[in-house]
């Protein structure tokens, strides 16, 4: 998949303006809370460890090798959004009960909020970044587009990725069988339909492209 | 998350070494595993451990056949691999069943069954680190009492907590008189898995007997050729990614429309894994009709008690027994099935 990367494996392009450098350089980025569903309700965001043990984790990371050292508290969402400045990976809950930050992980789709960087050391991680390309998408991020599987777009990513390890594990086989394995995905735009529809579509094409790649 | 500093043994007895002199739980030090309980309850700042044994890189993640019908499973097991499993899948659906209509699938493809029959309850109390809470704060009192207490249990509760056990394994696992294997660092041992929980009484800090160093390493089990007769009912708010409200676990041993043994699991209502035995001992014997599963689910829930909200758990209870007896009793088997 190594090909389908930028040099640094960040997904970013030269001479772009991201929402999250326009955010960083406004007045807005102080009040940038995410909502939290369920539990947690006090945690705005993800705790960055100031203090404590670190920890040398390795790491490949959308095809590229990274090292690092961490305070031992740090989750993979922590990593992949405040060290690599991978925010297409989302902060929902920060409990594993919405799904906004799944992530591949060896292939295998994971809750990257409850799963500590340290545990995760020597695997290679897929993010939404690493997917496809904006000029070779994914066949699931294209279906996602067919098929309106979205409204405001945050919880796009972890949806994203989980349908891919819905199909890979062999779970879409019909639109009841997709429900049940994509519930773990919550979408609060309600944009259940088109997302069913996306993964039934892109089913085989994800198939191809997981043993193309 | 408080700090912690973190370690990765690589063999069990390293763990367990590694881990015992970190005292009492809930002080001390802590095994990880899938961590998807207790990484969620350390951001909550519910528990704090010093430490963290990362078993991670132990192996233990085998399902084996170890002949003359006795399976072996490792602690490492992933939910999503033992859902998938002949093992469970053909022999005993109720395991299966139990376990992909637990949780999430990215939840489940992270979550062991060692720390799956480990994880701690949702009472919201528990979980808030800022009510009063015997479990969490041995002594504060009990604040689900009178609270909101709609999702917590009806049996086994004592008047110093009403936690609800949150799992689903657990409660089919107790159907097949499974063997417990630990780890300490004075050496391993067996523990029947009825044993393993104990209701909260008064201490409800208090939840298995495993010691403070204790890993558990693997299961045992007998899968009786009749366990192919065996369904995992679970009542919820939602279908999919909820806790129970209400579950039961059955497995069937049919003569014809007569029953020759019947194995029952509570789920949801109960303040540890239960097993229903009074009412498995009502059902031996009979012809299995809808009047006598609903005897056998009010037998269930003698004694079953109560707090306002959770009232209702009592009726849904029954009726999901009824539904599961039936259920199961209604199961065709192929012989391909059983090979």
């Amino acid at each position: 998949m190594a090909s389908r990367q930028d040099k640094d494996g960040r997904g970013r392009f030269p001479g772009r303006v991201t929402r999250r450098g326009l955010l960083k350089g406004s007045a807005a980025s102080g009040v940038a809370a995410l909502g939290s569903y369920g539990a947690g309700a006090q945690e705005v965001q993800s705790e960055t460890a100031r203090s404590g043990e670190t920890v040398d984790v390795s790491l490949n990371i959308n095809g590229a090798d990274h090292s690092f050292t961490l305070d031992a508290r740090t989750t993979l969402l922590d990593l992949l959004r405040e060290r690599m400045d991978l925010t297409g990976t989302k902060v929902g809950c920060n409990h594993g009960q919405c799904g906004a930050c799944t992530i591949l992980l060896d292939g295998t789709r994971i809750n990257s909020c409850l799963m500590l960087a340290a545990a995760a050391d020597g695997k290679a991680i897929t993010t939404i970044e690493g997917l496809g390309r904006p000029d070779e998408l994914h066949p699931m991020q294209a279906a996602f587009i067919q098929h309106d599987g979205f409204q405001c777009g945050y919880c796009t990513p972890g949806q994203i990725l989980s349908a891919v390890g819905c199909v890979t594990e062999g779970h879409a086989g019909s639109r009841p069988e997709i429900r049940e394995y994509m519930s773990g995905n919550l979408c609060r735009c309600g944009a259940y339909k088109g997302i069913t529809e996306a993964v039934a579509e892109a089913r085989d094409a994800t198939i191809e492209w997981a043993e193309a790649t | 998350m408080r700090p912690f500093s973190y370690h990765r043994p690589s063999s069990p007895e390293d763990a367990v070494a590694q881990v015992a002199p970190m005292g009492p739980a809930g002080q001390g030090g802590a095994f990880l595993a899938g961590g998807t309980t207790i990484v969620d309850l350390m951001k909550l700042h519910v528990v704090a451990p010093p430490s963290l044994t990362d078993i991670g890189a132990l192996g233990l993640d085998a399902i084996e056949d170890r002949g003359d019908g006795t399976l072996h499973v490792g602690a490492r097991v992933t939910m999503a691999a033992a859902a998938e499993h002949p093992a469970f899948r053909d022999r005993a659906p109720v395991l299966s069943d139990a376990l992909w209509k637990a949780a999430s699938p990215q939840l489940r493809n992270v979550a062991t069954l060692g720390g799956n029959v480990l994880q701690r309850t949702r009472c919201p109390y528990f979980r808030d680190n800022v009510s009063p809470c015997n479990k969490r704060d041995p002594g504060s009192g009990c604040a689900a009492m009178d609270g909101i207490n709609r999702l917590l249990a009806v049996l086994g509760t004592s008047d110093q907590c009403i936690a609800s056990y949150a799992g689903d394994w657990a409660n089919a696992l107790i159907l097949f008189d499974a063997t417990v294997e630990t780890l300490t660092a004075d050496g391993g041992r067996d523990i029947a898995f009825a044993d393993l929980h104990v209701p909260p009484q008064d201490h409800p800090e208090r939840e298995t007997i495993l010691g403070d160093d204790e890993l558990i390493t693997g299961y045992r089990l007998q899968i009786p050729e009749w366990a192919r007769r065996s369904v995992y009912v679970k009542a919820r708010d939602r279908e999919s990614y909820a806790f129970a409200l209400a579950s039961a676990a059955v497995a069937l041993d049919m003569d014809g429309d007569t029953v020759r043994e019947a194995r029952l699991g509570l789920g949801g209502v109960a303040t540890v894994p239960w097993r229903a035995r009074e009412a498995e001992g009502f059902l031996a014997g009979k012809t299995l009709t809808e009047d006598v599963a609903t005897q056998a689910a009010q037998i269930a829930f003698q004694g079953a008690q109560g707090f306002g909200h959770n009232d209702f758990k009592i009726p849904l209870g029954q009726n999901t027994v009824v539904k599961a007896l039936l259920d199961a009793a209604a199961v065709q088997l192929t012989e391909e099935a059983g090979q």
